[in-house]
């Protein structure tokens, strides 16, 4: 709903009352969700620039130059409240959402990811909820993303007790094109404008505005129907359109309907629109123009072509068997009129629509951060063993192929690394590798927002690097509570100020992203929990570098462990406790250690390459010994470390670090050196099936394989009760 | 030689097969789209993998009821060699040019992943190159793969040799005696759940192990180039 001060902002530009029709339209595009009325300010601060932006962030995807006439477009959107109703349709239509930002670049979706987040799936009453959330966020992504054949290729899962009864449901997609083939979206006076695909009906009514406030009812009718295989019918009339050259402009229906996709382009366009509301065709009769302007009914697309180009247009689709209606013309003033049977029932400047009052939300430090201490008193410890298996247990750490089993990861012809490695890989051609990951940590976010924040970017980054590939671009999408809290709102400053530095100080730019607000239940605000995505570029075949070591390798430790384990998965799941210091990220050596590890893949000098992040040292050496079903004989005093305990040094979860695998250790080293890095060798890959770590010839863990992997693949024991 | 590759609404593993086919492994081939009266140019036909019709009501049933397939019989009797891949195969199956069913996993979850098989016929036109109990390395990827026959129907396809391939180590969705593809009484036209295209390039199969599933493609290149010679 419009505030009283909208409403007298609006009266005043107007010249005049708008009528009902009027107002539900800007309604729509006011909401927080259409307008970024709070955050917009502090958005447009991040930066991005770069050699490779051909579009930066804006209402569809970013554009990326790949070189030799490829481009890749990315997009990230969240589908959290309806996920949070419906989780099978709303993740389902979250899927959807993101892959038509894609296609109207003019491009092929060829990849999505995800990132996910829940409540604990422990045994407890609340634990029912989540699991049955969990299972079918997933079973919507998959029956979505799986019959239109585009593979879910890897993405993030967190589990934290800031989302009972809610979820986060953040979905990433990658398309790819022609450099000379992407729509350039302009239109001429006389141009027609068509709405194709599914016909119009009442679901998602005031969707954008249910997203826009806390979730306090559950409103199923604000939810979206999914219909994938009338999505992967657009899909292939959109790129057979595109390619026949006969599209001046694509723009897909999200939030807020015909209304926002309209006054968007016709903004983007800088041309009017006259639209016809009964030429739209309609699941039922009798729908009013309102609920015609501002339903959400899903895989529905506006195309703006020149009227020669029609009879193009019209075959393509009809092949296709899909339904269209001519709905209007392009005109040449700036405004939007809306006529029903002839009669004029709306007009209004799209200048006006687009350009929301924006809000100076206050902001204040939030009180719970100056009760963190920052040192806790811990007992000591007696058996490694188990507190290594309870860690590699906890779902936050373990195994998610439960999940991605249920992703069709394959089709398309394009993954190379699999999902459930450090990033996953995706081939462009025999030359050209594309890799990407999402991340994010809400535990550490929570603590600390501004290095919480950083910390994400860093490890989104170093997943990247661990597969060969040099980040060229960065997605964020900020998640929050109430922005009209300012301690929430505080919060959500300090992530766009370490986006800022960090982006600044990389020289990687954010080329998309998106801020969610009002993420609250009657229970409480989640967490801050900032995703973060990183798109990398792998330039030969031979860079290609996976986690997964090889006999007699020997084991670099590259970086620093400090004694940070606020926000660790040891310190909230095992020890219990919200304190400690955040892991801080020291900006001039992430990059050190970033370009080192890349010029050792690039030297052909490493056969692994792993993350040390969630879980820490232990959880990342047991992941190697997992993933090749090799020993390790590790000497954990060799590790650079600042730790007064073994268990800070297993667990704690220091940025920059990375495990690098080789068989050439001497040359490895000189790398090292010479660019002045803080690293040791630390042991050696053997044919044991043990895994063994030993601090100076003691003992601290001995486990076998068979025992880490079962501990790791306790997810679907939870799900599954097998 | 053409292999005719046929599209309906929903494929989505069209574009993958076309791709091996003529620019990996160089055997010519051309999409068939499912309107297409005319499939008389084509030497094979291969209905890909994917969501017909959004795989609704039941996977493979509407496509089967579809003009195209009853062109696609008519070949099939005179010997044409047809080979359906996942989605292919349940359109098959659903068509009745070949026995069974393919209903649910049991696991009620959609699988996608690697694993292997095992050949038990080399007299088809997809598998004369290989040699019998040989172990291919290959992707599965479905929710409703789980091929089911009656006693009777089992009994006649082992007498018929026409089980040609079995999952090896672990049954991923409950089929009957792990069964992965068939093949008619004429051996001409296979079903088979996993995705040989999937599993030809060497770059993506995982640890990049030697890619034995082109040879069923080749071994279709080979029938072909041999019915030419004779």
């Amino acid at each position: 709903m419009l505030t009283r001060e909208e409403e007298r902002y609006l009266v005043k530009k107007l010249g005049r009352r708008p009528n009902l029709l009027e107002t539900d339209m800007i309604d729509a595009e006011w909401s927080e969700h259409c307008s970024y009325k709070s955050s917009r300010k502090y958005i447009r601060l991040l930066p991005s620039n770069g050699k490779r932006v051909i579009v930066g962030p804006g209402y569809d995807a970013g554009v990326l130059d790949l070189g030799d006439n490829h481009v890749l477009t990315v997009h990230i959107e969240s589908h959290n409240h309806p996920s949070a109703v419906e989780p099978h349709g709303g993740a389902a239509t979250g899927v959807g959402g993101v892959i038509r930002d894609i296609i109207s670049m003019g491009t092929r979706p060829i990849a999505l990811l995800n990132a996910l987040r829940f409540s604990a799936l422990d045994e407890d009453n609340a634990a029912s909820k989540s699991k049955w959330l969990f299972k079918n966020v997933v079973k919507g992504i998959a029956d979505y993303g799986n019959c239109i054949g585009i593979p879910t290729v890897g993405g993030d899962i967190e589990f934290d007790n800031s989302f009972k009864d809610y979820c986060l449901v953040d979905v990433a997609a990658i398309g790819l094109g022609k450099r000379d083939e992407i729509i350039s979206n302009h239109a001429d006076e006389g141009d027609l404008i068509i709405l194709a695909g599914n016909p119009t009906g009442k679901d998602g009514i005031r969707g954008a505005s249910f997203a826009s406030k806390l979730l306090d009812e559950e409103d199923r009718s604000a939810v979206q129907i999914p219909d994938p295989f009338l999505e992967k019918l657009l899909i292939e009339a959109t790129i057979e359109a595109v390619k026949s050259n006969c599209i001046s402009a694509i723009k897909d229906l999200g939030g807020g309907g015909l209304s926002c996709c309209l006054s968007e382009l016709s903004h983007l366009v800088r041309k009017g629109f006259e639209i016809e509301l009964s030429s739209v065709h309609t699941k039922v009769t009798g729908l009013s123009p309102n609920e015609i302007m501002i339903s959400e009914s899903q895989e529905r697309m506006i195309y703006i072509i020149n009227k020669q180009k029609l009879s193009t247009f019209t075959k393509i689709f009809d092949k296709y068997g899909i339904t269209y209606s001519i709905i209007g013309k392009v005109h040449g003033q700036d405004n939007l009129s809306i006529l029903f049977h002839g009669n004029a029932i709306a007009d209004i400047s799209c200048n006006l629509m687009v350009n929301a009052p924006l809000n100076n939300r206050k902001s204040k430090r939030p009180e719970y951060l100056k009760t963190i201490k920052k040192k806790i008193g811990l007992e000591k410890i007696s058996d490694y063993n188990k507190i290594l298996l309870r860690m590699l247990s906890n779902p936050n750490i373990g195994n998610k192929n439960w999940v991605y089993q249920q992703y069709d990861h394959e089709v398309g012809l394009r993954t190379i690394i699999k999902p459930g490695s450090n990033a996953s890989v995706i081939k462009i051609n025999d030359n050209k590798f594309v890799s990407m990951k999402l991340d994010g940590n809400s535990k550490h976010c929570y603590l600390d927002p501004y290095y919480g924040t950083m910390g994400c970017l860093s490890e989104a980054c170093r997943n990247v690097i661990c597969t060969g590939a040099e980040p060229i671009g960065i997605l964020d999408h900020l998640q929050f509570g109430s922005p009209e809290n300012p301690e929430i709102f505080s919060t959500f400053k300090d992530s766009i100020d370490a986006i800022i530095d960090f982006c600044n100080h990389m020289k990687i730019p954010v080329v998309g992203g998106k801020v969610s607000f009002y993420n609250e239940t009657t229970n409480s605000p989640i967490k801050p929990s900032p995703v973060i995505g990183t798109i990398g570029l792998i330039k030969e075949r031979s860079h290609i570098t996976t986690n997964i070591p090889v006999i007699g390798d020997t084991l670099f430790m590259l970086g620093q462990t400090y004694e940070e384990l606020g926000g660790s998965e040891y310190f909230d799941s095992y020890v219990h406790t919200k304190h400690g210091k955040v892991p801080k990220v020291d900006l001039e050596i992430d990059k050190k250690n970033d370009l080192s590890v890349l010029r050792i893949i690039q030297k052909g000098l490493a056969d692994c390459v792993h993350d040390c992040s969630k879980g820490g040292i232990g959880t990342a050496l047991a992941e190697l010994a997992i993933s090749s079903k090799l020993g390790l004989n590790v000497d954990l005093k060799k590790i650079p470390n600042n730790c007064s305990r073994h268990d800070y040094l297993l667990f704690s979860e220091s940025q920059s670090r990375f495990i690098i695998g080789t068989r050439e250790p001497e040359k490895v080293k000189k790398t090292l050196s010479s660019k002045n890095c803080t690293f040791s060798e630390i042991g050696k890959i053997n044919v044991s099936n043990i895994l063994n770590l030993n601090y100076s010839g003691k003992k601290i863990i001995n486990l076998s394989i068979g025992d880490l992997i079962y501990s790791y693949n306790r997810i679907n024991q939870i799900m599954d009760g097998n | 030689m053409k292999v005719g590759i046929v599209v309906f609404p929903g494929s989505n593993c069209d574009r993958d097969v076309y791709h091996v086919l003529n620019e990996v492994l160089g055997i010519s081939s051309q999409y068939v789209w499912h309107t297409d009266t005319s499939i008389d140019n084509y030497d094979a036909l291969i209905l890909p993998g994917g969501f017909s019709y959004g795989d609704r009501l039941r996977a493979g049933v509407i496509a089967a009821q579809s003009p195209i397939l009853e062109e696609i019989k008519k070949k099939a009797e005179k010997g044409l060699p047809i080979l359906g891949i996942c989605n292919g195969f349940q359109i098959l199956v659903e068509a009745g040019l070949l026995p069974g069913a393919l209903v649910k996993n049991t696991s009620l979850q959609f699988s996608c992943k690697w694993l292997k098989i095992e050949v038990l016929n080399v007299n088809t036109p997809f598998t004369n190159l290989f040699k019998l109990n040989d172990q291919i390395n290959i992707p599965i990827a479905h929710g409703e793969g789980r091929y089911v026959v009656d006693k009777d129907q089992l009994k006649h396809l082992y007498k018929n040799n026409q089980i040609v391939f079995k999952y090896k180590d672990g049954n991923p969705n409950g089929s009957t005696e792990m069964i992965a593809a068939i093949c008619n009484e004429d051996g001409n036209v296979m079903g088979l759940m996993p995705h040989p295209e999937r599993a030809t390039e060497s770059i993506l199969i995982p640890n990049e192990t030697n890619s034995n599933a082109r040879l069923i493609f080749l071994s279709l290149e080979n029938f072909l180039s041999n019915l030419v010679r004779n």
